[in-house]
């Protein structure tokens, strides 16, 4: 099985080729929802069973590579389409086939009637082979394909209904604007890249890697390495200062949301982090940036998740704060941490999108949460499941968020110091408020909607993916025992995991002894600060609603810069796009190309315009006058001839 | 008396200049025509000269090319000249102007 990994790449090709050429001939949603999730329902038999095969392997003999074709050979560079199954791959691959099976599911219920149904499968489905791509590459281009193939297909999402209105403007422009920003990582990627190839003289995983143990690279180089790479990451992951796009992509449909916008593609910065592991750990002052980048997103994030309104806006804030924890993870040096991270909010992310989703369905599109209100008697599913999914990202015992927040948060203080705990802490109080204002204002309470809203519970193709992802957000956390809890056994999942950070964990080299007494305390003041907050919030919201009116109208200076986002938004409207717009159109558009290139082109044109109208004098149509200037030709050039003996 | 090569050359140049003043001069199509075959029998002549001269046939292997030329250029050019004088009931080239954009 394990040589067959190839086949989760091929299988959503062929879904997508499939969908794609003859979706709008089949017309038929069910054999079209049965071939998209059907193929990735495959891929994920595939990559359970192939990590079945790896976990009955001793840890040296796990790694395989399985090489398809040579794809590019110029030169020094040789590049073929080679698939590495190791630890890492098999555990983002099995979040991606799973999670990704699990919402295509769902997708067939919450598509249900779309004009675009196959055109909405087919691009999930290529969104599934590109990502599989960028996991399993054993190359940087062949993860910069991968890259820039979720890149397309999230603009392609995001802009899935290009005809609807979409806050001020369209969703078509939500779509651009998360591509344009995109680019402008992908070009700090693409640095790194050929910085890494100047350097090591491979783009190959494994000879980088292994030379970046036995070369003697100077710090500075390492340094600009791991920066030009991690704003590749900052773009794709949503990082400040490039996350502006990724609460405008909820503009595409909820399941897009819930796959590429939480669980899947905006980890892969984070993954590839990870895989770089051994760049990153050789460059020390940009591990510090990763990780202060990661904590101030996560906190800025979520003070503005606190005030949205908008059910999927707050969600979206709530993806880019916990991106935030894993970068700030991956910045103090625990990269399995915050892998583990990557994999239970793949979990309960998803289930909170896919619940937001049901509730969207239930109320006709509305979005707004203070016109919910007292869902919970009418959808019983999707409210349990949402409060389960709430539970495990706050991180109360012993659901799965709590295991993998409160890991970072103790590498973030065992490893760098208090102070990141600390605004960790405060980040994951305030994670558990919005999450609970959210939860309560939408399925609690009395109801704040109109007699033509008739919420439903949704369809069971709908509610069991919830059902499943819940489960996995109960039980995600406990192959990630921290060692106080299992003993002699240890973190499974960093056991499995540590053969890939070993040689970056040599070099990081955390000294420092820290009791397990420390861990403990830590433990339960982040779990008790967590559950006071929800406790706050639901004294806030069920109790004494106005509390939040009186909150908001005493602080309204504040309460007014977090609900417009701090203005960031606005900022980059006034100091990047629009001097790029008045550049672009005075100076490049009406000067430069229009005076310049085209007055160039112009003259031209005239100079042989005036040059033919006098040669064409010549050209009188009588051919006597020709004989006559061909005798003179002749006689000339006799006369030069005999003259020059 | 023997006729040495300058006789046949300055013949030989006397019909080609002839030749080209009726090219350049007249205004009928078909003595202009002539005058061509003129200037090409000029150029003949010259040629079966040298091949004498020099005691080689090459020469006047040329010539027979030239005739074969001469021959299917009278050919070419008098349907030519028929199928103007059809279109326009003149051959006087002055009439002929066509030869411009």
């Amino acid at each position: 099985m394990r040589e067959l990994i190839y086949l989760t790449v091929v299988l959503p090709l062929l879904g997508f080729l499939i969908n794609g050429i003859f979706g709008s001939k089949i017309k038929n949603e069910k054999i079209i929802g049965i071939i998209g999730s059907g193929t990735i329902g495959f891929s994920f038999i595939i990559t359970l069973l192939a990590f079945f095969e790896t976990l009955g392997l001793p840890p040296d003999q796990r790694k395989l590579i399985v090489t398809l074709f040579t794809w590019l050979k110029v030169g020094g560079v040789d590049v073929s389409f080679a698939y590495q199954l190791d630890q890492l791959s098999l555990v983002m691959a099995l979040i991606v086939t799973g999670v990704g099976f699990i919402i295509h599911v769902y997708s067939i219920g919450y598509m249900h009637g779309d004009k675009s149904f196959w055109r909405f499968f087919a691009y999930l489905n290529l969104f599934i082979f590109a990502m599989m791509n960028l996991i399993l590459a054993d190359n940087f281009v062949l993860l910069f394909l991968g890259w820039e193939g979720v890149g397309l297909c999230s603009y392609l999402l995001i802009g899935f209904w290009y005809d609807r209105k979409f806050e001020k403007s369209t969703t078509a422009d939500a779509a651009k604007k998360a591509f344009i920003v995109n680019r402008i990582g992908d070009f700090g990627f693409l640095l790194g890249m050929f910085l890494i190839f100047l350097t090591f003289g491979s783009l190959n995983f494994n000879e980088v890697f292994s030379r970046a143990n036995t070369f003697s690279v100077s710090t500075v180089t390492y340094g600009f390495i791991a920066l030009f790479l991690f704003i590749g990451a900052t773009g794709k992951s949503a990082q400040i200062p490039l996350y502006v796009w990724l609460p405008d992509a909820m503009a595409g449909p909820t399941p897009v949301s819930a796959l590429i916008h939480a669980a899947t593609m905006v980890t892969a910065g984070v993954y590839m982090v990870a895989r770089t592991s051994i760049i990153f750990a050789s460059a020390p002052d940009i591990m510090m940036v990763v990780a202060i980048i990661g904590l101030l997103t996560a906190f800025f994030a979520a003070t503005i998740g606190i005030v949205q309104n908008d059910i999927k806006k707050v969600l979206a804030y709530s993806t880019v704060s916990q991106l935030g924890y894993m970068f700030l993870a991956m910045g103090v040096g625990a990269f399995g941490a915050g892998i583990f991270h990557v994999m239970t909010h793949a979990f309960f992310k998803a289930l909170l999108f896919l619940g937001a989703g049901s509730v969207i369905h239930a109320m006709h599109e509305e979005q707004d949460i203070q016109k919910y209100g007292g869902l919970k008697k009418y959808m019983p599913h999707t409210a349990l499941t949402f409060l389960i999914a709430a539970l495990a990202i706050s991180g109360i015992p012993p659901l799965s968020g709590f295991f993998s927040k409160d890991e970072i948060l103790w590498y973030s203080y065992s490893n760098v110091g208090i102070i990141f705990w600390l605004v960790g802490v405060i980040t994951a109080m305030m994670t558990a408020f919005y999450m609970f204002r959210l939860y309560l204002l939408t399925f609690e309470g009395s109801k704040r909607f109109g007699h033509d809203k008739h919420p439903h519970e949704s369809p069971k193709v709908m509610t069991i993916p919830l059902m499943v992802l819940a489960v996995l957000s109960i039980i995600g956390g406990f192959i990630g025992i921290p060692e106080i809890f299992s003993g002699e056994y240890g973190n499974q999942f960093h056991n499995w995991l540590s053969p890939i950070f070993a040689d970056a964990e040599r070099k990081l080299l955390h000294f420092g002894y820290h009791s397990h007494f420390e861990e403990l305390l830590l433990m339960t003041l982040s779990v008790l600060f967590a559950g006071g907050s929800i406790f706050l919030a639901r004294y806030i919201y069920l109790k004494s609603p106005n509390i939040a009116d009186n909150v908001s109208n005493r602080f309204s200076g504040l309460y007014k810069t977090l609900w417009n986002k701090y203005y960031v938004d606005e900022i980059y409207d006034a100091i990047i796009v629009n001097p790029i717009v008045v550049v672009s159109k005075n100076v490049l558009w009406k000067f430069t190309d229009g005076k310049i290139i085209d007055g160039l082109i112009h003259s031209i044109a005239k100079l042989i315009d005036l040059s033919a109208a006098v040669l064409r004098k010549f050209q009188s149509g009588i051919a006597q006058f020709y004989a006559l200037i061909m005798v003179l030709g002749i006689a000339i050039t006799l006369f030069w001839i005999i003259m020059s003996f | 008396m023997t006729i040495t090569i300058e006789y046949y050359l300055i013949l030989s140049a006397f019909m080609f200049i002839v030749g080209i003043a009726g090219v350049l001069t007249r205004r009928n199509a078909i003595i202009v025509f002539m005058c061509i075959e003129l200037m090409l029998n000029s150029a003949n002549l010259t040629l079966v000269a040298f091949s004498s001269y020099l005691g080689s046939s090459v020469g006047q292997l040329f010539v027979f090319f030239v005739m074969t030329v001469a021959a299917s250029e009278a050919a070419v050019g008098l349907a030519i000249i028929i199928a103007i004088f059809r279109n326009k009931l003149t051959v006087n080239i002055d009439d002929i102007n066509i030869l411009k954009w």
